[in-house]
């Protein structure tokens, strides 16, 4: 961790001097912040249609001659070493064309843990099938390739395996006794302390101190993992995966099978949703093994099971939040504290101290993560780790102080707002929230809302409001380049490995671009998906979009100069030098004086070229370094708590954000939904059943984990303030992530006002409400 | 999956025929049987697939409806003579699944659906009911959505049909077949409890089909209802449901009773002490609480369940309240 640190500082104040002027800190804003062209409009998706006919192609779906499918065999045992394995009744199925364990497994050098270098992809450091050695319940143990996929699911249950058990690590509650402080929270400190908070809180008027639990969830995005591998004749390695880290995983992979980059080639076109999930797992790298053993191409498809057995999901936590507050609401002590499960081999403490790092103004903060280590998969990214249950404890602490002091909620957070980020004590770049907070509670009805708990009821249902913070940081991630090549038609292909996840990313860098270099967007395409492109940064952290348009714009600033140089003597732009010039109406024009234009492909056309590109990288986020950059929003919930069964049901739920600039509403709403359908979920429904016993997860499948069906989403009704922020390219922030957090306290708060109960334990299942 | 014959019966005689064969099963939508074959808790030799046989309902004279086995979830509930005269049976079964699933279901199937005890399901666990005398890991372990009522120390799981609780109250006859001869059996008879044996859930002879089954002329089942109530809104099993049918005197008495109650032990659970508490006593939530009382005193929670034994009791009392107030 410090390594990655260190490396990160270094390349930042290198990259000052690379930086434009306009994203230095203090710099002016991306001149397309104030224009309204293709960005701003409802595009519809781009890749809808090839969707909607099935011609979307994803990597469980891509065809490879002479190709065979592979099953896995998971351990049951969480910790010890395989005693006896016996194979031959699969290795006589009939189909069966290879058999692979730890005794024949190519020998791989062990996956570098994602964060322990910025091209790491590795979502855990442990080698993967060397030895007999067994790290977690449901660690693949054997992989079976037959001609069908039948043939290998049936042949996998046919291994016979007893294992010589060793004392496991599987009880999150006997291990937070050893809970220790990670070397750092994704680069930040474990432990933030200003003040002394907890003396502060107990002198405090007004007190709050309470334990909140979140469980164990895990992802279930409608496309299983998959992979389709083949290795080529000269050696080279064909990867169509599908995955949120096209190049780290080709740079994780190189390592692990001693290649060159150069000789790996990773595919992802689409991927059926990401969240977090579609990193570099086990999977991949046994097909990829199994598919150099065999000689052939491998096609392996994780069932729902090996989904929740082979890749992690949100890891469980133990968080205390104390409150310390003066009689006018303002907070002398903000204490926000807990443990998280984790493995000795990963990297993911699930950062719910985050938020109140950066959300409250206190006197005092205490702010500390711990981890415990537990043997079980490793626990990974799901959209807005840490902020999604971060933000459910502090937020239901913030309304538990609101209600024991006779304050409206909303008031109190009006009480608490900062000038400056309390923690780091840097300026906003952008900060909104309060204004969000009005438009929310007037369009929602806030004010029709009894602060009295249980005071509405109709037949069996009580009826509450509950109000929380969605919060989430803005990040765009170092790296990455884009290449825009121009052709005489006057058209536009973009090109950088990035990834579509069904967010929209392609159909907003379409319009993007295409405002970029003044086209229409019919005259635009944008190439993702590939390694071999330019290399793209990963699709996390609600980054890509501001990623990408970084490095859009570095490689316009390159193409325009490089269009100048072309243009002859002839031309209306003569003699004119790249800081005259604007792209617009299909070309080049003076800023002022618009008869000096001329058209891309008057001016390709004049230099008798067919196109012209360019490439650059995006310049490092420095942004960061000197704002803080946050996205927040309001989220109000009405629930229907059954006054005799304890069902809980949402009846409304309004999300308002502010998050910047929103580049497409239609995309955009459809994230801000999707995040607060994913946050009711996370409120009543999902738990992965973690046997503490065994370390085995006993609810593997869609029937048993529960996500929201229809029936309990209500509408949903999404605003934005649409407030540029000054300091981010397109004046854009992520938007794939905030609409999860707050969710789970806006149910809980609406929950206790509905019933006077608090539920500090997640999922709200009516059994705690009885 | 291991692999298996397949062959299709075109009537009774060839299907029971068959399906005397050691390692045979009948297959009907095969939405529960083919999910455990693939997790191979189930590995049949041979599957003798009934679903072409007996997909008529028919009305009789004196009354009582004639479903056969074959008939699909969907079109029991969709069926006029079921939504008007057995409610309780057309709401049960629309709360079950999905409609996929509920297109693709049998009745036979419905009934004859296994346990989702996730214990059972999978073979790294100990399960008495999967491997007899291997131990039942749920007693210590996730039962919260296991009996309340019947349970043994061998196995507490639950069964899972909404379908058959409505059936349990309504009083159906399962009509039977083998190759030895045709014999009908009370609904409420065909599924055991656990006791020493979990892995025999139902009182079939070796190859016996089910081919139809019979509901009762029972003119006061036009005021009955079902109650599911589950951790989400919909496609979720019953923690607790409520079958009830009530027929109340004009002087606000309950003249009859039928009550059912689902999610709460190892068979659909018919509350005869319920009833017979009620019979004949004023149809006032006292005596509706006092009647889920008597049915719940032997009830007995595990680590997780509990509150089942309070949400039974609640349910019960909500859904004779709801009656008794249609009817008054
Ligand atoms: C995700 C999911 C959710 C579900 N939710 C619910 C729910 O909420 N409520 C609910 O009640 N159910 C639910 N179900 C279960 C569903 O109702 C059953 O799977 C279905 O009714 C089984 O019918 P089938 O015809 O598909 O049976 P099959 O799977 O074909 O067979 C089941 C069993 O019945 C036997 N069988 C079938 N027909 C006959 C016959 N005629 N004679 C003798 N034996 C026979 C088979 O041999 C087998 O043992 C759910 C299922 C799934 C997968
Ligand atoms: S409750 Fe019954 S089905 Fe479940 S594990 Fe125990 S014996 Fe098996």
């Amino acid at each position: 961790m410090t390594t990655i640190r260190d490396a990160a500082q270094k390349l930042m104040q290198t990259a000052i001097g690379l930086a434009p002027e306009r994203w230095l800190p203090g710099g002016t804003p991306d001149p397309l912040i104030g224009r309204h062209g293709a960005i701003g409009s409802s595009v519809p998706r781009i890749d809808g249609p090839r969707k909607v006919k099935g011609e979307a192609r994803f990597a469980a779906e891509v065809p490879a001659g002479n190709m065979v499918y592979a099953a896995l065999v998971y351990s049951t045992i969480a910790r010890g070493r395989i005693a006896t394995l016996d194979t031959d009744a699969t290795q006589a199925v009939p189909g069966v064309v290879l058999v692979m364990t730890y005794r024949n497994a190519p020998r791989m050098a062990p996956p570098a843990l994602f964060m322990s270098d910025p091209r790491a992809a590795g979502a855990s450091s442990l080698p993967v099938m060397q030895d007999d050695t067994i790290h977690w319940n449901g660690e693949p143990i054997a992989v079976i390739l037959a001609e069908t996929q039948e043939q290998a699911d049936h042949a996998a249950t046919l291994v016979r395996v007893t294992y010589t058990k060793e004392t496991a690590s599987t009880s999150f509650d006997a291990a937070t006794a050893q809970a220790h402080r990670p070397d750092s929270v994704l680069g930040e400190p474990a432990v933030i302390e200003i003040g002394n908070a907890e003396a502060a809180l107990a002198e405090a008027a007004h007190q709050i101190d309470r334990t909140y639990h979140t469980p164990r969830h895990s992802h279930a995005a409608i496309e299983p993992h998959a992979a389709t591998v083949w290795w080529e004749a000269d050696g080279r390695l064909v990867v169509h995966d599908a995955t949120q880290m096209l190049n780290g995983t080709r740079w994780t992979l190189a390592g692990i099978f001693g290649l060159k980059e150069e000789q790996i080639r990773i595919l992802s076109p689409f991927v059926g949703g990401g969240f977090g999930g579609k990193t570099l797992w086990n999977h991949q790298i046994l097909a990829i093994a199994a598919s150099r053993l065999s000689g052939r191409p491998v096609r392996v498809s994780l069932s729902r099971e090996g989904v929740f057995r082979v890749s992690g999901g949100r890891t469980t936590t133990r968080q205390r939040v104390a409150l310390g507050a003066r009689a006018d609401g303002t907070l002398s002590a903000l204490i926000h504290t807990g443990i998280a499960a984790m493995t000795a081999y990963n990297n993911c403490p699930e950062q719910f101290s985050f938020p109140a790092r950066h959300l409250y103004a206190a006197d005092s903060f205490k702010l500390e993560q711990k981890v415990a280590d537990l043997d079980m998969v490793a626990n990974t990214f799901m959209r807005a780790p840490g902020e999604s249950i971060g933000t459910f404890a502090l937020e239901s602490a913030i309304d538990e102080l609101a209600d024991s002091m006779g304050l409206d909620p909303i008031e109190l957070r009006r009480r608490i707002e900062p000038v400056k980020d309390p923690t780091s004590g840097h300026a906003f770049s952008a900060r909104h929230l309060l204004d969000a907070y009005a438009r929310g509670a007037e369009r929602f009805g806030w004010s029709a809302r009894n602060p009295t708990p249980r005071a509405r009821r109709e037949g069996e249902w009580l009826i509450g409001m509950g109000v929380a913070t969605a919060t989430y940081p803005y990040y765009r991630m170092p790296g990455g380049a884009a290449r825009i090549t121009l052709t005489r038609e006057g058209q536009a292909r973009v090109a950088m490995a990035s990834h579509e996840m069904g967010m929209g990313t392609a159909t907003v860098q379409v319009q993007a671009a295409a405002d970029r270099l003044g086209l229409p967007i019919a005259h635009v395409t944008f190439a993702y998906g590939d390694t071999a492109l330019p290399p793209g940064t990963i699709a996390g952290g609600s980054s890509q979009t501001a990623s990408i348009a970084a490095a859009v714009t570095a490689a316009s600033e390159k193409l325009v100069p490089a269009l100048l140089k072309l243009v002859g003597n002839d031309s209306p732009l003569a003699g004119l030098r790249a800081g005259d010039v604007e792209a617009r109406d299909g070309g080049l024009g003076h800023r002022s004086l618009p008869e000096r234009f001329e058209s891309y492909a008057s001016i390709l056309s004049r230099a008798n070229r067919d196109e012209i590109s360019a490439e650059a990288e995006a310049p490092m986020p420095l942004e960061v370094q000197k704002y803080a950059m946050h996205s927040y929003g309001a989220q109000f919930c009405e629930v229907r708590v059954n006054a005799v069964t304890g069902e809980t049901r949402i009846s409304r739920f309004l999300g308002s954000f502010d998050a910047g600039r929103v580049l497409n509403p239609r995309t955009a709403a459809s994230q801000f939904r999707g995040g607060i359908i994913m946050g009711l979920g996370l409120a009543l429904t999902e738990e992965t059943l973690f046997d503490a016993r065994t370390g085995r997860i006993m609810n593997p499948s869609l029937a048993d984990y529960h996500v929201p069906v229809h029936l309990d989403v209500p509408q949903i009704d999404v605003i934005w303030t649409d407030s540029p922020d000054p300091h981010a390219p397109l004046g854009a922030h992520g938007i794939g992530e905030i609409g999860i957090t707050g969710v789970g306290a806006a149910v809980a708060n609406a929950v206790y006002n509905a019933t006077g109960r608090r539920i500090r334990d997640l999922p709200i299942t009516l059994d705690k409400l009885l | 999956m291991t692999p298996f014959s397949y062959a299709r019966a075109g009537d009774a005689a060839t299907a029971t025929g068959l399906g005397m064969a050691e390692g045979a099963k009948y297959l009907g939508g095969g939405t529960n049987l083919v999910d455990l074959m693939r997790e191979t808790i189930e590995r049949p030799d041979r599957l003798v697939d009934v679903t072409g046989l007996s997909r008529m309902i028919a009305e009789r004279d004196d009354g009582s409806l004639m479903i056969g086995a074959a008939v699909r979830n969907t079109a029991v509930a969709e069926h006029q003579a079921v939504r008007e005269r057995y409610p309780v049976l057309a709401r049960a079964i629309l709360s079950g699944a999905s409609g996929q699933i509920r297109n693709m279901a049998t009745v036979g199937g419905n009934i004859l659906q296994r346990t989702r005890c996730a214990y059972f399901y999978d073979d790294a666990a100990r399960c008495n009911k999967r491997v007899p005398g291997a131990g039942c890991d749920a007693i210590d372990g996730f039962n919260r959505t296991h009996a309340i009522l019947g349970a043994s120390p061998a196995c507490v799981a639950t069964h899972p049909s909404d379908m058959c609780v409505a059936l349990a109250a309504l009083g159906a006859v399962v009509h039977l077949e083998n190759t030895a001869g045709a014999r009908t059996l009370p609904l409420v008879d065909l599924h055991r409890l656990p006791m020493g044996r979990p892995e025999v859930e139902t009182l079939l002879e070796p190859g016996e089909l089910i081919t139809a089954i019979e509901l009762p002329p029972l003119p006061w089942a036009v005021r009955s209802t079902y109650r599911k109530v589950r951790d989400r809104a919909s496609y979720a099993f019953a923690l607790v449901s409520v079958a009830a049918v009530l027929d109340r005197s004009g002087d606000g008495m309950v003249r009859d009773v039928r009550l059912a109650l689902g999610g709460v032990a190892h068979k659909p659970w018919r509350a005869f002490a319920a009833e017979a508490a009620l019979r004949g006593r004023p149809a006032s939530e006292a005596c509706f609480r006092a009647a889920a009382e008597a049915e719940l005193a032997d009830a007995a929670p595990l680590r997780d369940n509990g509150f089942k034994i309070e949400l039974a009791r609640r349910t019960i009392v909500a859904v004779l309240n709801e009656l008794a107030g249609e009817t008054a």
